[in-house]
């Protein structure tokens, strides 16, 4: 329950800062992906469920506020938490080169998606000029904030973790 | 550790189901062209009054450091204008003449005038697509306000876009300059008719959006001219400034012109907007 909370709470900071804060603070109009961190981080730490589930409903936020259909952009973050959960095993704490690489190619993979479904599509051929301009901007932007934001959100699941532990412990 | 193997769903199958729901969902919402329906208006109790807060101090933290910064600009400054009264002074008079003739063109070219027979109301934007790849925005007024989808959406000087989806008490918003969005305009000098699509590629670059599709045979229009929404278009009332023509260039087929427009919105630092309560009547319904 505690966990549940605390999760919610997280999205709802992070979808909230990046759809008016960080809009503003935003260069040549690129702003970072929040909740893609989110979503990735808790599935590598947690697993493929929880992946999934936390995916799903930061991606149904952004349908409900942004989107133009409902359901686009839960598959998306639901399939970047899940595919991110298969990492579980090889995630250690103390290490920053996986996450950072995880966190990048989810957002890298994200990003082509949408480019795929929603501009090749409407005969947006230019991948080089979005590729340039939006797709490495926003990678870049991105992950300068995960490095403090992946932190942020280590800490919060490990004293979770440690909090867990102890009601189990109690109950044995 | 207590493991209840029984309530232990396969995670394949959750992702299964949850895939499924999404594609539904998806479906559902764009043949129907339903939006999210009872979740819109849940989620935007949630989430709208925290946007606005945010938002709220977000300017009022921005005002302050811009109010730090330009002290020490105005000081500076203050010395230079010191000099400068008395040569102003002179030139004074003579402006005043051309301040009056320029008052009474002003006067003319008022938009206000020009829509004033709409009924519109005020809002204010509280939140942005997260992403990078379109323009969509929210408003801080929806259906409780008497919003509808489809309703025009403006700011000072020109259109801003269109409503396409409302909750209780917030609206969605797609810009002109949206990728996906496309306008039926209107050259107003020559009244001839165009296609307007917004372009994230030519905005990123020179805040330009494109048109299309312009039947000029007589070489008519030209840089500068401003472009109106047009009166074919079923969605956008007539004859609202959507920008001025700032390229034109004739197709391969020789028979039509295509070009780029300046919106005639600042889409960077929008905060408030205007929506226009009346819709227009296309006789569909």
């Amino acid at each position: 329950m505690r966990r549940k909370i605390t999760v919610t709470l997280i999205i709802i900071v992070c979808f909230l800062l990046q759809s008016t804060l960080f809009k503003a603070l935003s260069f040549a109009s690129i702003s970072p992906n929040l909740l893609i961190v989110v979503c990735a981080s808790f599935g590598f730490m947690r697993g493929r469920k929880e992946g999934i589930f936390i995916g799903f409903f930061s991606g149904l936020l952004i349908d409900i506020f942004f989107g133009e259909m409902i359901g686009f952009y839960a598959l998306l973050y639901m399939y970047a938490g899940f595919l991110n959960g298969c990492f579980k095993k090889m995630f250690y704490p103390d290490d920053i080169k996986l996450p950072m690489l995880l966190i990048a190619g989810s957002d890298l993979s994200y990003n082509l998606f949408i480019y795929f479904f929603r501009f090749l599509f409407r005969k947006q051929f230019a991948i080089g000029y979005y590729m340039l301009h939006i797709i490495i901007p926003e990678l870049v932007y991105t992950l300068l904030i995960s490095v403090v934001l992946y932190f942020i959100i280590l800490k919060i699941n490990q004293r979770l973790e440690r909090i867990e532990k102890r009601s189990a412990a109690k109950f044995v | 550790m207590r493991r209840r193997p029984k309530h232990q769903i396969p995670t394949k199958y959750i992702l299964l189901s949850m895939t499924a729901l999404c594609i539904l969902a998806m479906y559902v919402s764009f043949s129907l062209n339903l939006g999210g329906g009872p979740l819109n208006s849940i989620a935007g109790a949630i989430f709208e009054p925290m946007q606005k807060g945010i938002n709220y101090a977000g300017t009022w933290l921005s005002d302050k450091a811009d109010n730090l910064k330009n002290l020490n600009d105005v000081m500076e400054e203050n010395e230079q204008l010191k000099g400068q009264v008395e040569e102003l002074t002179n030139e004074l008079n003579t402006l005043k003449l051309e301040q009056y003739e320029l008052d009474n063109l002003r006067e003319l070219l008022a938009l206000d005038q020009q829509y004033s027979d709409y009924k519109k109301t005020g809002a204010n934007v509280i939140g942005k697509d997260p992403g990078n790849w379109f323009s969509i925005f929210t408003i801080d007024k929806g259906s409780k306000d008497g919003i509808e989808v489809d309703m025009n959406v403006i700011a000072g000087n020109g259109l801003v876009g269109i409503v396409i989806d409302v909750g209780p008490h917030y609206a969605k918003v797609r810009s002109v300059i949206d990728d996906s969005a496309k306008v039926y305009g209107m050259i107003l000098n020559t009244s001839d008719n165009c296609i307007i699509n917004g372009n994230l590629q030519s905005m990123n670059e020179d805040q330009v959006i494109e048109f299309s599709g312009l039947n000029d045979s007589e070489n008519k229009v030209q840089i500068g001219d401003q472009i109106v929404t047009s009166n074919v278009s079923d969605k956008y009332l007539q004859g609202i400034l959507v920008g001025y023509v700032s390229s034109i260039s004739e197709d391969s087929n020789h028979l039509t012109k295509s070009g780029t427009i300046t919106p005639a919105v600042d889409f960077e630092h929008l905060q408030q907007v205007l929506v226009i309560l009346d819709k227009k009547e296309t006789g569909s319904d």
